[in-house]
């Protein structure tokens, strides 16, 4: 094939790899399942029912917050997470 | 090619083409020096025939003009042991003549005759030859097209445009745009949001040669990106959120009027270079380098068109105030930029009033309604006052400080107006503010600007995102090399 124009490439050049989805648990009992508010207003109204769904069916829950929403989660916060949890679920909405 | 500079032979070397005159003239001059029996080494740049009397070697691919940094044509050097000791350039017999140690040359010409452009400095020349000649570390990866290819649907294709045609960044026009800037290409400039990734400079330029810049605009986008690529002013959030928010980017200092920035007419609008490309680029890096598309991590509900590019020049000269950078610290002579998360601009009408006090009712009253009229505090806001607006308050007298001091005033409001359920509206402030007086900005949120010209009593208003620690806080940065 005939060249024809040859341009830089004005992207980082760094596609990220795909992630492997972990397995879906089949059960939730006996989990420690995270809850992060992002702290939009009422975000604490919607996970207060989650939590209470959640216990009903034998998870334990570990509430979490961001400090404001505008911003990605903290390093520190989502180490926490991690670390203490093995499920989570975010709360976007208002 | 080579990117390594040729040996130049010692004696006299002398760059000719045929096209000049001058070279035309002086080719007697050159035969009478190699008869002479000095060592002389004539390279034509042109016409590998000229000149016809003398011995020559034809510099086709300009390597030897390039590298020696031949602006003119004739240019004579002397060189000793590989270097150059002498150079003159154009016809001056005394300096030929100097130069030569021989104080009969060219006689019969005239004593002065000037030369013309070296072929290696022609503007349609030089960005194939910097290319070609400079061993530059722009490291990115080439991406060839092929013949059938539509260099600017291609580029379309892999969604590296903001939806307008972009210039294809070939190796030449990058080149071309890093002379815009002292900076090496590969310093890290920031870390680009969303993908935290590292900002190049050279990834800068590529970027700026798409979105039209010319190479004197470098310092500014790089200055507007350092701007906008931290947490103070969080371009993560200003791409992520709903609100139609993005960088508009306010330019002070004697720098806009050297590269041509518009204050005055349309400032906001299309029409100039400068505003548009710089506030252009800064935006496309952000989408190819950071990778903040919209749709993806960019979730605005509607945007607004200046996510394209809003990027003005405040008109110093003229304004009765001083600058918005002056009043942020800038030292009196700098160039700077002022990152703003704001929306699309929205006019303010008031063509009746005569004194300032009218005016600034009327502002006020405007101000009042920015985001929604019953939220205070939590949004900032610019302010760009016209000419005609502007004239009121100067033939009052009345400074920045007073003028937002009067805004201020005006804008405070009980909490009983504003407190949720109040006038039939939902939205508005917390019910414990009720019996608390609210100013509708915090202080320092209301950003004073002098632009705009012609005639016209407007003013305009731009409104904000969320502000401070929980969104984005205005951010200036002074202009560098």
């Amino acid at each position: 094939m005939a060249s024809g124009l040859t341009i830089l490439d004005p992207t980082s050049e760094s596609n990220p790899s795909t992630r492997q989805l972990l397995a879906r648990p089949t059960d939730i009992k006996g989990h420690t399942i995270a809850l992060l508010d992002i702290s939009k207003p009422r975000g604490n109204v919607f996970l207060d029912r989650i939590e209470e769904l959640l216990t009903e069916r034998g998870a334990h829950v570990k509430r979490y917050a961001k400090p404001t929403f505008t911003k990605p989660a903290p390093v520190d916060l989502r180490h926490e997470i991690a670390t203490q949890c093995t499920l989570v679920i975010e709360a976007l909405a208002d | 090619m080579s990117t390594t500079a040729p040996q130049l032979p010692d004696g006299f070397v002398v760059i000719v083409k045929h096209e000049c005159a001058t070279c035309q003239m002086v080719e007697p001059v050159l035969a009478a020096l190699a008869a002479s029996g000095a060592a002389l080494t004539v390279y034509t740049q042109d016409n590998p025939d000229f000149p016809e009397s003398v011995s020559h070697i034809h510099d086709d691919n300009l390597s030897v003009s390039w590298h020696n940094e031949i602006e003119t044509v004739p240019t004579l050097m002397m060189v000793v042991d590989g270097v150059e000791t002498e150079r003159t350039f154009g016809w001056s017999r005394s300096e030929w003549q100097r130069i030569t140690g021989i104080d009969t040359l060219g006689a019969d010409l005239p004593a002065t005759r000037p030369g013309c452009g070296s072929m290696s400095v022609d503007p349609d020349r030089v960005d194939a030859l910097r290319a070609a000649f400079t061993d530059s570390p722009v490291i990115s990866r080439h991406v060839e097209f092929s013949a059938a290819e539509d260099e600017f649907e291609a580029i379309y294709a892999r969604g590296w445009t903001d939806g307008l045609p972009v210039i294809p960044p070939t190796r030449e026009r990058v080149l071309r745009m890093l002379t815009g800037t002292t900076r090496h290409p590969q310093e890290v400039v920031a870390i680009a949001p969303p993908d935290l990734v590292e900002l190049t400079v050279e990834k800068i330029a590529i970027n700026a040669v798409m979105a039209g810049c010319l190479p004197e605009y470098m310092p500014w986008v790089i200055a507007a990106l350092e701007a906008v690529c931290n947490d103070q002013f969080n371009m993560h959030g200003v791409l992520a959120t709903t609100m139609p928010v993005g960088p508009v980017i306010i330019c002070n200092g004697p720098g806009t009027r050297a590269i041509g920035m518009n204050s005055g007419i349309n400032a906001f609008g299309q029409g100039n270079r400068a505003n548009n490309t710089i506030g252009r680029a800064v935006q496309l890096t952000i989408r190819n380098v950071g990778g903040g598309r919209p749709g993806e991590v960019d979730r605005a509900t509607h945007g607004n068109p200046g996510k394209i590019s809003f990027c003005f020049a405040e008109d110093e000269e003229n304004s009765p105030f001083t600058s918005l950078a002056t009043e942020r610290g800038v030292p009196e002579g700098k160039n700077a930029v002022t990152v703003f998360a704001g929306e699309g601009p929205r006019c303010v009408v008031d063509q009746l009033a005569r004194t300032p006090e009218e005016l600034t009712e009327s502002l006020a009253a405007c101000l009042l309604t920015v985001n929604h009229p019953k939220l205070v505090i939590g949004f900032d806001a610019i302010l760009t006052l016209s000419p005609d607006h502007g004239r009121v308050y100067a033939e009052a007298g009345w400074s920045r400080e007073k003028l937002l001091e009067e805004i201020a005033a005006r804008t405070l409001r009980p909490g009983t107006d504003l407190v949720r359920g109040a006038h039939g509206m939902a939205e508005g402030a917390p019910l414990h503010l009720r019996d608390s007086m609210l100013p509708k900005f915090r202080k320092g949120g209301l950003l004073l600007t002098y632009a705009g010209g012609g005639a016209g009593l407007f003013s305009s208003i731009v409104a904000g995102w969320a502000n401070g620690a929980i969104g984005s806080d205005p951010v200036t940065r002074i202009v560098g090399s």
